[in-house]
């Protein structure tokens, strides 16, 4: 039962994961992609790690595709064809994906791809949010903290790029909403 | 375990299938007399003038989505560490943790601040 | 593949028949709703409200239903066809989603076949973030609806409904984050459970930080779903109708009708996170039912939202962008500190 759930969440990420790279309206590309991180987060699931799936959708689909989003509307590629972009690389893309294809697939085969639940039994994974803290606040706490700092480099980094690219749209049009 | 999160998947499908059912209903009960004025976006009754959604964004839009991520990034942290807090061996040490945390955030948060970044005119 | 055995398939059956009367409860739910808002409206402003269309205007919901119903379904010309019609249904599914992490009560015995049954559809783990998240997914279809419309109002309404959503989410978590500190879980049962005893337990009286909770939630919550003092996204007098101007008929009836779910799932989630969910204010036990304190409260909050809306004035949009960001984030921060410091 759980492997038949598996297939279809997998199959239905793997469709729109394609629709993503190949529909033309980026606005279209970003709500396949909302699809897609929302199979992702299902498998999550399967996996026994609800916490991890709800970050997923809390991150991910709540908000990283906000700013897509937001991204796609202020630059106005929503109308671009996808094709201008693509320009003559599919050759080797293709070359490439099917590599990568017999790669995992191989890997795979031989179990080297399988991964058990560790020290944890799935009675002990259910308090998912008490374990995950636990190793984050004590084995993990050094990288937690540089967590903070990345988040404010991010910030400022975010914030020095686009004030600079507000004050010069300011001057060129003055337009704004 | 799985049986706990298989009524989201229920859910979703039953409100979209009523959705979907309540859309049927109307598509069989509505009349239809479309004309090039009615399916004209609306514009106070003027002619509408070009596309809207080719870009006359305002850019602090994308400027609160980013802060957006960042700080949806932090609250995520405090979750965890709200459920731990009150563990006898670790309370004291995690709260200092997360004091350095937040302060750390804070910091970003007076600098957005201060570089006018959450003024909106 | 192996088969589940008839315990399993029991399990899956009663989750399944929770789920569809839940559904079902919610698809109703905006028929006395709007009646009692426009009721609520009338007797604040010093008139009847509906009153026509039967006695006391009972029947007026009715009447609208048909209306919507029969309405012809407008797609513009130059609308994104694809976005267009999946966006209520995007805006609709959250919405109704977020009710399978909700508690409305504790197991009670059913009569006729003598089995105890949990009154809620799933006690999970991650609840309430679960929830945030989920009801965070509304965003996409105010967002793109208001993008497929290709009109300029839409567009605008769509943009800054969608700013103002994300920018009060981050407010409504750290709320969230303040009682699962005051709990100590992130499953809702839990919570209601460690607010059991009386009154004194609640969380909102867990002074001083419980009322700073609850007003950051709640104001949150109103911008979260887009009513007076915070629904500059339908501002009528500048936007036309905001993100669902272009929208008509059965559509628009969606759009409106995740309005009210989500009205209705903010006034649970206060009670739940702040007012002691099903347990009774008394100490003293009395021959009540838990899901009538339950409901008492949740329809005092639907109440509370609704007198919100009719008294007072709109904000500005900078001014709503103030309050989030300057004064709701800050005091959040603070007042994590406090708690955090009071808890340990």
């Amino acid at each position: 039962m759980e492997q038949l759930f598996f297939y279809i969440f997998a199959l239905v990420a793997v469709v729109s994961a394609v629709l993503v790279v190949s529909v033309r309206n980026a606005v279209h590309s970003a709500f396949y992609l909302i699809i897609c991180l929302l199979q992702v987060a299902a498998l999550f699931i399967l996996l026994r790690s609800p916490f991890l799936a709800a970050v997923q959708v809390f991150i991910y689909v709540g908000a990283v595709m906000v700013l897509f989003l937001f991204a796609v509307m202020v630059l106005d590629i929503g109308k671009e064809k996808t094709k201008e972009f693509i320009h003559s690389q599919w050759l080797p893309a293709v070359g490439v994906i099917i590599a990568l294809f017999v790669m995992i697939g191989y890997m795979i085969k031989r179990g080297k791809l399988s991964a058990s639940l560790g020290i944890y039994n799935e009675a002990a994974l259910a308090k998912n949010t008490e374990v995950i803290g636990k190793t984050l606040f004590t084995q993990y706490i050094f990288p937690f903290e540089v967590v903070s700092l990345l988040l404010l480099v991010a910030l400022i980094g975010a914030i020095v790029l686009v004030m600079k690219d507000k004050g010069r749209a300011r001057k060129n049009n003055g337009a704004g909403s | 375990m799985l049986l706990t999160y298989l009524p989201i998947l229920i859910m979703i499908g039953v409100a979209s299938a009523m959705a979907i059912g309540a859309l049927v209903m109307s598509f069989i009960f509505q009349p239809r007399n479309p004309y090039a004025s009615k399916n004209s976006p609306w514009e106070c009754g003027m002619e509408p003038v070009g596309d809207a959604n080719e870009g006359h964004v305002r850019i602090h839009f994308f400027i609160i989505a980013m802060l957006f991520v960042i700080f949806d990034v932090e609250t995520l942290f405090l979750f965890p560490w709200a459920v731990l807090l009150t563990e006898k061996s670790l309370s004291t040490f995690i709260f200092v943790e997360m004091i350095i945390f937040i302060v750390v955030l804070a910091i970003g948060l007076v600098y957005a601040w201060v570089k006018g970044a959450l003024e909106w005119v | 593949m192996m088969i589940p055995d008839i315990s399993t398939v029991l399990e899956v059956v009663l989750i399944a028949v929770k789920v569809v009367v839940v559904t079902m409860i919610l698809f109703g739910l905006p028929l006395p709703l709007t009646w009692l808002e426009r009721k609520v409206a009338g007797h604040i402003q010093v008139r009847l409200g509906p009153w026509r269309v039967g006695p006391h205007g009972l029947l007026q919901p009715f009447a609208d239903m048909i209306k919507l119903l029969m309405k012809e379904d407008i797609v513009p010309d130059r609308a994104d066809k694809f976005l267009f019609t999946i966006a209520p249904l995007l805006a609709m599914v959250p919405a109704f989603a977020v009710f399978v992490a909700i508690p409305f009560g504790e197991n009670i015995m059913l009569p006729v076949i003598n089995k105890e049954v949990s009154l809620y559809i799933a006690d999970m783990n991650v609840g309430i973030l679960y929830i945030l998240a989920i009801s965070g997914l509304g965003i996409y279809g105010i967002i793109l609806g208001g993008w497929a419309s290709n009109s300029k109002y839409s567009l605008i309404g769509g943009l800054r409904s969608s700013a103002q959503m994300i920018s009060y989410e981050i407010s409504i978590s750290f709320a969230a984050i303040g009682v699962v500190m005051l709990s100590n879980s992130l499953s809702l049962v839990e919570i209601v459970k460690s607010q059991g005893g009386s009154l004194l337990h609640w969380n909102f009286f867990y002074l001083p930080v419980g009322p700073v909770w609850c007003a950051i939630f709640i104001i949150g919550s109103l911008a979260e779903i887009n009513r007076i003092p915070f629904d500059l996204p339908e501002d009528e007098g500048t936007l036309g109708a905001g993100f669902h101007t272009e929208y008509s008929g059965m559509k628009f009836a969606l759009f409106m009708l995740a309005e009210y779910v989500a009205m209705v799932s903010v006034s649970v989630l206060t009670v739940i996170l702040f007012f002691g969910g099903w347990n009774s204010p008394l100490p003293v036990p009395l021959p009540i039912p838990p899901i009538f304190w339950f409901v008492a409260k949740v329809v005092f909050f639907i109440y509370f939202f609704m007198w919100v809306r009719f008294t007072l004035p709109r904000y500005r949009y900078d001014q709503l962008m103030t309050i989030g960001w300057k004064i709701l984030i800050p005091v959040s921060l603070v007042t994590i500190l406090i708690t955090g410091f009071m808890r340990i």
